[in-house]
């Protein structure tokens, strides 16, 4: 499956969000391919899902896919609470588990 | 490991408002010459256009601006705010500890990101961090 992370300028938040969400998909045998990048280029990317710090991810309120809510990036037990069911689902859904 | 020396480090620094902080963190990597001056500016429009998500946990906050900003190498410096300042994030406010960050490009930094992570998500350092008097041992705790 696929993620973009995004924050303001892709290249810092979303960035440790991508190794964030990578390092939990190989955690639980999830193959999680990805770009980082920043709020003006994230609406046109094709995904899975997407994660964002809470603040950035207001601003995404109309993309079709998951958009997950972080709140402390350096919270590792609020990211991987947060993200691994979806990343279940998804992987349920497209067949990968 | 991060690539800091003591000039990129500051103690108990003084500032008033978000941007001051920023410029503080800036002038640090200036100084050790790692920037160009345009950088700090970069990082305070950043900071004001697309806003507080910078402060990526309660109390810290991670300027940063975009490599053809004028990053002369990959970087961090790290400040210790005197009094906490608020940078307008609804959770993660007030700021104590700010981290100004610059990468030459889009991959280069991840190792920075990466160390930083891992110290600041540490409480037990993050609480040291807080509260040390010295220099030496807040350089040896984030190295």
């Amino acid at each position: 499956m696929r993620v973009v992370t995004v924050c303001g300028m892709g290249f810092g938040t979303s960035l440790m969000l991508l190794m964030d969400v990578q390092a939990i998909g190989r955690k639980h045998g999830l193959h999680i391919e990805g770009e980082a990048t920043d709020l003006g280029s994230a609406k046109g990317k094709p995904c899975d899902f997407m994660v964002a710090s809470s603040e950035i991810a207001h601003e995404l309120k109309d993309v079709n896919v998951d958009v997950i809510p972080i709140m402390n990036l350096l919270n590792k037990k609020e990211i991987e609470e947060k993200i691994l069911p979806v990343m279940v689902r998804i992987a349920k859904e497209k067949g990968e588990i | 490991m991060l690539p800091i020396n003591r000039n990129l480090l500051k103690l108990d620094a003084e500032a008033q408002t978000a941007e001051e902080a920023i410029r503080i963190a800036g002038e640090l990597l200036l100084t050790e010459g790692k920037i160009e001056s345009s950088y700090i500016d970069a990082m305070v429009r950043a900071y004001k256009e697309v806003g507080p998500y910078i402060v990526i946990a309660p109390m810290i906050a991670v300027p940063h601006a975009r490599p053809e900003h004028g990053v002369k190498e990959k970087c961090v410096s790290i400040v210790r705010l005197k009094s906490p300042v608020l940078f307008g994030h609804p959770e993660n406010d007030p700021v104590t500890i700010v981290c100004a960050i610059g990468g030459t490009d889009d991959v280069g930094h991840i190792e920075v990101l990466q160390s930083l992570s891992t110290v600041l998500g540490d409480e037990a350092k993050f609480e040291k961090l807080l509260r040390t008097e010295s220099l030496e041992e807040f350089m040896t705790i984030v190295m």
